[in-house]
């Protein structure tokens, strides 16, 4: 008979060596990865390499090379300046002070960071487009008859988007190191001697300056890689290396080129990564223990109320602007329709709402938007499935304690520096092509969407994975748990909240993503981005107020991700 | 020399403190002690300028502090979670005070050595703070708040965080340097034994005030209040009322019992709470007969060292410790005897 007390024998499916874990756990990951990542990185190699595109080093006009490059590093690090003198103020208003309306201002600054690209240039175009609102007010107001505002095609345009984009990186890096810091440090130093700004000096700004750090790498990395922005606001004037791929893989035809500009973009981007990466880590050494928090105070002097109220106005402008801009003007018109000249009615109307159903032309490539919504939400319900497999497979056996995974680490941090127009050059250069042969697979797009949104689930995953204290499990499993009740009584659980941040990230990125969409789309299949970019840039009132009424619409879903992520705040996250 | 007058503080919404008042005189160190909670540290942070009171004045040899900001009042404080700065080495914490009052750099460099060398940790100089341990940690909080000669200098709950054996040993230190720098100091414990170890004088804070004052010797022996008494855990208490003066005299559920005090106010029929001491009770034999006699079962002996300490349960329920130096055994009835003079009356 067996003794009550006999050891119990370790369950026969569970794999004890955590090297051998860990790699079973790459398996599919690392599978999926070979096919989608590194072989379309391989292929663009051979566009540059392969004498059938026929290019040759010695016929390479490097100026166009150099001008978009310059370029980009000039527009980032601008736009990254400008982020931070908006963002450092916002960062400390947040940190340290409580005021009437907060929690929206935070729902408000935090929206734009999951916000389409395509939405926000709507949003710019409906308050400053030709078609916009200043623009039509002031033509109606002194009867002019040219738009009197330039704003699109500027490169101050570029700039203020992406100002717009990032401030909420700022706020949210920044702002929480600074709330995070002990308060009791500044006063230590203040007791010892230190005036308040040598204390700020000696003491707040070296202790913040690696989060200063980082959110300016994570702002410079976003603005190195935009793409819609800069497609859509800037114009055919700017070019940016991820537009100059678009332009010369599709308009220009000079793949080889594209390939090229790709390879460099991926560089550049992988340095920007690793630094980040880096600068992430350090950061870690100097939280001490026993922290006591800033105390959220209220303002008390006039001076503060004055510049807060500057402050908060000025940020209500920049986030909320564009997008209420955008919600007014779907559901106003205020130009004619094409054919009708003259003595249509302006107002409140639902009609571009209604025409989102109704295919107008009857032809064979324009589709009836709602058709874009339908294959939008198949994208992102299949991205979701997708990221969030992989993404559990990934966070656990980057959490399993083997050596292997600082060989692997690494192979899996390059996606991150990826931009989205090189998957898509990637994807059409291999799946175009034998033994593939398989354009416009539907699958290829929710696959890109989870590549993109991949590293944001594996970093919401992996700190709440790590919170899980293995003595949790331990005890489970010594009262008599398998492990795989374990996992669904131990770690689903507690994992619940980040695996639902993970779903908000997959969706919203896939419902958003514009680059990589645009290499993979087939006309008569178009994602709600395509549609509204195609919509956009057409004339007659209809097509813009349904890109409008698309665009609002996809801004809803954003802002009930943002307020599900506001909702379920993880412990320890602060942006990613 | 510090004086503290009449402080007032309300913390959200609610008294704080209501009219702290008390002297710090030079080369002496004075404990506050108080409950958790009671606004200790907010007074240490008040007198060091971090925050400010409602009203009453912090002075400094008779000149009001008021308008002078904590960077200038060379006080020294040393905090409770210590407060290093985790960027800097422990040479430059140490050495931050001393650079803040623009010292040639010789200078810094020498006075920092010598603070490190007080506090036995000159080869830590180089190390970053986040590498010590807590009790490393807290002597070069020490040593920082030391270096620059502050002319007071507040310790808040400095062994809070530190584990009973390391307490031990470093309030011997603690002791031992302050009494050698003969800088005042005020040092906010919420533990008794601390404040013992290392007061001059003891200042008890309850309920926004100073309710009593005086040597560790002075609040053991004479406890101004119930509440004092029980803060200090002094011994056994029972309640009594007053049934005749000369010799005072009350009724307690373990009968009569005499008392030595001496009153102004009448107090027949009063309700007082008696204190006896574990230590102070006689055993006696079965035949003697003396005033203030109790019969009792030795219930439970712990072991305690140097003596042990017994439950006994009385009649009506009452339970009494005692410290005796032998063991007696579990069961044992014992008839005790309280001399009048050892017994406490508190109100």
């Amino acid at each position: 008979m067996k003794s009550l007390f006999s050891r119990p024998q370790p369950h026969p499916r569970a794999i004890q060596n955590p090297t051998w874990r860990a790699i079973l756990l790459w398996l599919l990951p690392g599978f999926f990865l070979i096919i989608f990542f590194y072989q379309p990185l391989i292929a663009i190699f051979k566009l540059i390499y392969s004498p059938a595109f026929g290019f040759s080093w010695s016929d390479l006009n490097w100026n166009r090379v150099w001008q978009p490059l310059s370029f980009t590093f000039a527009q980032a690090t601008l736009s990254t300046l400008l982020t931070l003198i908006v963002g450092l103020p916002s960062a400390y208003l947040f940190s340290h002070f409580t005021f009437p309306g907060k929690k929206l201002l935070r729902l408000a600054t935090s929206l734009p960071f999951i916000l389409p690209t395509v939405v926000a240039a709507a949003g710019f175009n409906a308050l400053l487009g030709p078609r916009g609102w200043i623009n039509l007010g002031l033509m109606g107001l002194f009867g002019l008859e040219k738009a009197p505002v330039q704003f699109l095609n500027t490169f101050a345009a570029i700039l203020i988007a992406h100002v717009f984009y990032n401030t909420a990186i700022i706020i949210r890096i920044v702002g929480s190191a600074w709330a995070n810091q002990n308060n009791r440090l500044v006063q230590a130093a203040q007791v010892l001697g230190a005036k308040p700004s040598q204390a700020f000096r000696e003491i707040t700004l070296p202790l913040l300056s690696p989060a200063i750090l980082a959110a300016s790498l994570l702002v410079f990395l976003f603005d190195f890689t935009s793409f819609g922005v800069v497609l859509m606001l800037g114009g055919p004037g700017f070019s940016t290396l991820e537009v100059e791929i678009y332009t010369q893989a599709f308009h220009m035809l000079n793949l080889p080129l594209a390939g090229l500009l790709s390879l460099i973009q991926l560089a550049c981007t992988l340095t920007l990564t690793i630094l980040y990466n880096r600068v992430s880590e350090t950061r870690s050494n100097f939280v001490m223990p026993q922290a006591q928090k800033t105390i959220l105070r209220k303002p008390k002097t006039l001076t503060q109320r004055l510049w807060i109220a500057v402050l908060v106005l000025t940020l209500l402008m920049l986030m909320t602007a564009p997008l209420a801009a955008l919600t007014i003007r779907s559901l106003v018109k205020l130009e004619p329709e094409r054919g009708e000249r003259s003595g249509f009615q302006t107002g409140f109307t639902l009609q571009y709402y209604h025409e989102l159903f109704i295919n107008r032309r009857g032809s064979l490539f324009y589709v009836p938007p709602v058709e874009a919504v339908r294959n939008s939400l198949i994208y992102a319900s299949l991205t979701i499935l997708i990221s969030l497999t992989l993404g559990l497979l990934v966070a656990y056996a980057l959490k399993q304690r083997a050596a292997i995974n600082r060989w692997i680490d690494p192979l899996f941090m390059l996606p991150l520096g990826a931009s989205a127009v090189t998957l898509g050059l990637g994807f059409i250069v291999v799946f175009n092509t034998p033994p593939w042969n398989l354009p416009g697979l539907p699958l290829l797009i929710p696959i890109a969407h989870s590549l993109i949104a991949l590293p944001f689930v594996v970093r919401s995953l992996l700190p709440a994975l790590r919170s899980i204290p293995q003595s949790l499990r331990q005890a489970a499993t010594a009262l008599g748990a398998s492990p795989l009740r374990v996992f669904r009584e131990v770690d689903l659980p507690i994992l619940m909240r980040a695996i639902l941040v993970g779903i908000v990230f997959s969706f919203t990125i896939s419902l958003g993503e514009f680059g990589a969409s645009s290499f993979l789309t087939t006309p008569d299949n178009p994602t709600i981005p395509i549609a509204i970019y195609r919509y956009i840039s057409q004339p007659g009132a209809l097509n813009y107020g349904q890109a409008l009424a698309m665009s609002t619409l996809l801004m809803l879903v954003c802002a009930a991700g943002i307020w599900v992520l506001e909702k379920i705040r993880l412990p320890g996250e602060e942006v990613f | 020399m510090l004086r503290v007058n009449d402080i007032h503080k309300t913390y959200e919404e609610s008294p704080l403190l209501e009219g702290v008042s008390f002297i710090v005189n030079t080369g002496e160190t004075v404990c506050l002690l108080g409950p958790s909670g009671s606004g200790k540290s907010t007074l240490l942070r008040i007198i060091a300028g971090l925050e400010q009171a409602e009203s009453g004045a912090v002075l400094w040899d008779e000149t009001d502090l008021h308008s002078i900001p904590a960077y200038q009042r060379h006080f020294g404080l040393m905090f409770q979670d210590y407060a290093l700065f985790p960027h800097r080495t422990v040479a430059q914490n140490v050495a931050f005070g001393l650079r803040m009052q623009k010292l040639p750099a010789a200078e810094v460099q020498s006075r920092t050595n010598q603070a490190l060398e007080t506090i036995d940790m000159l080869n830590f100089a180089q190390r970053q703070v986040t590498d010590l341990s807590g009790g490393e940690q807290q002597r070069v909080a020490l040593a920082r708040a030391l270096a620059p000669n502050p002319r007071l200098l507040m310790l808040d709950e400095p062994l809070g965080a530190l584990d009973r054996a390391l307490r031990a040993q470093l309030s011997c230190e603690l002791r031992r340097i302050l009494h050698s720098t003969h800088i005042p100091a005020i040092y906010v414990t919420h533990d008794q034994d601390e404040a013992f170890a290392i007061a001059d004088r003891l200042l008890i804070l309850h309920n926004g005030h100073i309710i009593q004052s005086g040597t560790p010797e002075e609040i053991y022996n004479h406890p101004n209040s119930l509440w004092v008494a029980r803060f200090f855990g002094l011994g056994n208490l029972l309640e009594g009322r007053v049934i005749s003066h000369n010799p005072l005299t009350l009724q307690t559920p373990l009968g009569p019992f005499q008392v030595n005090c001496q009153s102004d106010s009448p107090l027949l029929g009063k309700k007082l709470t008696l204190l006896l001491r574990p230590s102070a009770a006689l055993i006696c034999t079965p035949e003697q007969v003396l005033p203030n006699m109790i019969s009792g079962v030795v219930q439970d002996a712990i072991f305690q060292g140097e003596s042990y300490r017994l439950r006994i349960s009385c009649q009506a329920g009452v339970e009494l410790f005692l410290n005796v130096a032998h063991n007696i055994a579990v069961g044992s009835h014992l008839k005790l005897h309280f001399p009048p003079k050892t017994i406490l009356c508190l109100t």
